[in-house]
């Protein structure tokens, strides 16, 4: 019975150190795999790593997820190929995964929300209730897949009320879900179903889009050459003061964004014509100093300042846009921010190269919307 | 959500189980014997392989015999795998491997590659990716659209957010490159869909779009760029083609640009001639006999003769006209798919027309050319097998399968592959 003893003391011991000593070399290989870098920087070292770091046992998942955390873009698919492999080993192996620790790092908001979103669904394999369990509490999740898969059951529970005609119900679930929502198609569907129920929406500021503009134009765009020429709108703005343009003197005009997704249309706000430049520029207070996401779409070549500093340049007519097609990280300083985008237009003329215009939101990096603090409403 | 895939099988030979093979991989001490047997298996698999975006040679054409014709007659489907996303790449057949990319997410970032056993359908493994770069693309197509390439040994799977990653076959991530990470101003908000080429030990890739634009060769072992060329700006969906030489030192690249055909050596790529043309920017060029046949306005063909330094326009058939199918040459004929899905066969010498068939299209990809047989797809889904005789063509199969269909088929060890946004699936006599 003591040699029986001895001999269990021992396996353990060796297991324990060996696993230590593993858990040292999983960091080691993740500092290897987190140093890749652009132009294949890094490439050489990581495949050796890779190889190695896969040989993990399922029980190393948490620590190798968390490697996510403050891992580059390149590198954090060096490191969820791993965490993959080594799930997807055990799992056909013998069905399991460490599901109670792949639970505690989903909850855990503190690592990185890509990271946790892969532990959940590496999670669902093995716990089918997970969903249920923890979704209901996700509306509110940094991981926005977490988000959208909470938004996704309220917004279905919504609808079994409003089928089952107990619609005064349906409507503060639909509300909670449009308030969480972030995702473009989810928050339409959302506001079409709040005003099937009677409800208003205000989407333009649910997005942050800037809706009050000034804009002047149009300026010559001949032969492309307007996105390079630097007209007086760029070095400096006086709302007062009026320009040569294209065809003769231009003022900046007061300009209301009146659609829901706040598309500023020079063909409506100038005159419908080609090869132009038009400019749009905008005051964000800012309550405090606030680094935030400012997001532009256009189907025009396109350039936005802040404060003066180019922040975006996009010379590409007509090739294709949607939501958020281009984002900004910048910082909005306390108080006046102002902000200047030029839209060229060029001069081909089918129909579908018609739209001369942009939008424009400000929110952090989750689409939150972020206000000017003298936005009404 | 991800997905374990399941196959939907039909007269299967049940084949080793995937966790036994990963099993023996990971595990086993007899390594190096798996790896000869992996080894023998591409030797003599290569033959019968599919490595690329219109197989090995780009050119759409097939030696593989004794393929499934009549389709409504028997029950051809060997099986078919759902795929976890959407996207217009075409499936590429590797040492009895199927390897396929797909994209997903509301943001289409998720990126997935996809190997499955071409004999039952099964997953070997299937390997995620975040997308780094731009992920807009026209709804209609996705950001899987650039078929993968294979060497016979890697895989490289390319996105349309330039995203480009290096698995051997096994599934073990090699390298992976962000191209769009490195260079954020190379960008398409239509879509990317040039697919890459492997010549020797450099990977090919093109990005024309409308912003900045480069090719680029990459050394296959470790993704280092080992040269690289810029472009000029202009969306081209079309991609790289291989001129075969008298060996494979000789072989050549040809670059499609909205204004000329370029040829290159792929190793270094120096430019060795160009010819000026309102190139076609979808449907890509094809070669045969060491002739390039071009889509631009109709079909050029072209002959580069190095003694004189310059290139030899032999014909220009403006009634040749691609939709957005590449042109199949082969055997002294060339076959294009017309607007709205017209088969237009030519003579290769000249570039007379001899017949024209209709099908039914629309029609988005391209066709394959095997055993006298033209295998093609509608976007609809119906797919057509038509026998190519002297004087005329007929429709002698069809099959109704998934619709949605903007991939290529390939043909590999006696079966033809179909890919569609919801499943892949095997068509085979065996």
């Amino acid at each position: 019975m003591r040699v029986l003893h001895n001999l269990l003391l021992a396996l353990i011991l060796v297991t324990v150190s060996h696993w230590t000593a593993y858990g040292a070399e999983i960091n080691t290989l993740l500092k290897t795999l987190k140093s890749v870098g652009p132009q294949a920087a890094g490439n050489r070292q990581a495949a050796p790593a890779w190889t190695e770091l896969i040989k993990a046992d399922a029980g190393q998942l948490p620590a190798i997820l968390a490697g996510l955390d403050d891992a580059n873009p390149l590198a954090a698919n060096w490191i969820r190929t791993a965490v993959d492999t080594v799930a997807e080993r055990r799992f056909r192996r013998d069905g399991t995964l460490p599901a109670a620790e792949l639970e505690r790092f989903v909850l855990d908001t503190s690592h990185a929300p890509r990271a946790r979103r892969l532990a959940y669904e590496w999670l669902c394999h093995v716990d089918r209730s997970a969903p249920e369990r923890l979704l209901p509490g996700m509306l509110d999740d940094p991981s926005l897949e977490m988000r959208r898969d909470a938004v996704a059951r309220r917004i279905d529970e919504a609808a079994r009320l409003v089928q089952a005609r107990e619609t005064d119900q349906a409507v503060p679930l639909y509300q909670e879900a449009l308030t969480a929502a972030r995702d473009a198609d989810q928050v339409a569907l959302l506001a079409d179903r709040l005003r099937e129920l009677g409800r208003e929406v205000n989407l333009p500021r649910h997005f942050g889009f800037v809706l009050r503009w000034n804009v002047i134009g149009p300026f010559d765009n001949t032969d492309g050459r307007g996105f390079a020429a630097v007209y007086p709108p760029e070095r400096g703005i006086d709302l007062q003061a009026s320009y040569d343009g294209k065809h003769g003197k231009v003022q900046w005009l007061e300009h209301i964004a009146k659609d829901e997704y706040a598309t500023v249309d020079f063909n409506r706000a100038l005159q419908h014509e080609k090869a132009v430049v038009g400019y749009a520029t905008s005051e964000f207070v800012s309550r405090r100093r606030q680094e935030v996401d400012l997001r532009v779409t256009s189907l025009n070549a396109v350039k936005v300042w802040l404060n003066g500093q180019l922040v975006a340049r996009h010379e590409v007519y007509h090739a294709g846009s949607q939501m958020d097609q281009y984002t900004n990280h910048v910082i909005m300083q306390p108080g006046r921010n102002t902000i200047l985008v030029k839209v060229c237009q060029n001069a081909i003329t089918p129909e579908w190269a018609d739209p001369w215009g942009f939008q424009l939101r400000v929110c952090d990096t989750n689409g939150t919307a972020v206000l000017s603090a003298d936005r009404n409403p | 959500m991800r997905t374990l895939l399941t196959p939907v099988r039909k007269r299967l030979t049940p084949g080793p189980s995937p966790r036994k093979r990963g099993q023996r991989r990971l595990h086993s001490p007899r390594r190096s014997a798996g790896r000869l047997a992996v080894a023998a298996a591409i030797v003599f698999a290569a033959g019968a392989d599919w490595t690329h975006f219109r197989g090995n040679d780009t050119n759409s054409v097939s030696q593989q015999r004794n393929l499934p014709v009549a389709l409504e007659r028997h029950d051809y489907v060997a099986w078919k795998t759902p795929l976890p996303g959407r996207g217009p790449s075409s499936p590429i057949v590797v040492a009895g491997r199927v390897v396929v990319t797909c994209s997903s997410g509301p943001r289409e970032d998720r990126l997935h590659v996809l190997c499955i056993d071409a004999q039952s359908g099964k997953l070997h493994w299937q390997r995620q990716l975040w997308a780094t770069g731009h992920t807009v693309a026209h709804p209609f197509g996705a950001v899987g659209a650039p078929t993968p390439a294979s060497d016979g040994q890697r895989v490289f799977a390319f996105f349309s957010s330039n995203d480009l990653a290096c698995f051997d076959l096994q599934g073990n991530l090699k390298w992976f490159r962000g191209l769009a990470y490195d260079d954020p101003s190379v960008r398409n908000d239509v879509g990317m869909a040039s697919s890459p080429l492997v010549l020797g030990a450099t990977l090919i890739v093109q990005l024309d779009t409308p912003a900045d634009s480069f090719v680029a060769g990459l050394d296959v072992a470790t993704g280092e760029t080992r040269w690289r060329l810029p472009r000029d700006k202009g969306a081209i969906w079309a991609s790289p083609t291989v001129l075969r030489g008298k060996g494979p030192e000789e072989d050549l690249v040809l670059l499609q640009s909205r204004t000329r055909l370029t040829a290159h050596d792929p190793q270094t790529g120096r430019q060795l001639w160009d010819y000026e043309a309102s190139c076609h920017t979808i449907a890509s060029a094809t070669t045969c006999d060491g002739v390039a046949y071009l889509p631009a306005n109709g079909l050029h063909a072209l002959r580069y003769d190095p003694q004189r330094r310059a290139t030899e326009l032999l014909w220009h058939e403006p009634r040749l006209r691609s939709t957005n199918a590449s042109p199949v040459v082969h055997d002294g004929r060339a076959y294009v798919i017309k607007s709205p899905a017209i088969l237009a066969c030519g003579d290769a010498t000249d570039g007379r027309i001899l017949w024209q068939l209709r099908l039914e299209g629309p029609t988005w990809a391209s066709p394959v050319l095997a055993d006298g047989h033209l295998y093609f797809v509608s976007h609809k889904g119906l797919v057509q097998v038509v026998r190519l005789g002297e004087r005329d063509a007929e429709v002698v199969g069809t099959l109704q399968i998934d619709p949605g269909v903007l991939a290529t088929p390939a043909v590999a060890d006696g079966a033809v592959y179909f890919r569609t946004d919801q499943n892949l699936w095997k068509l085979a006599k065996d």
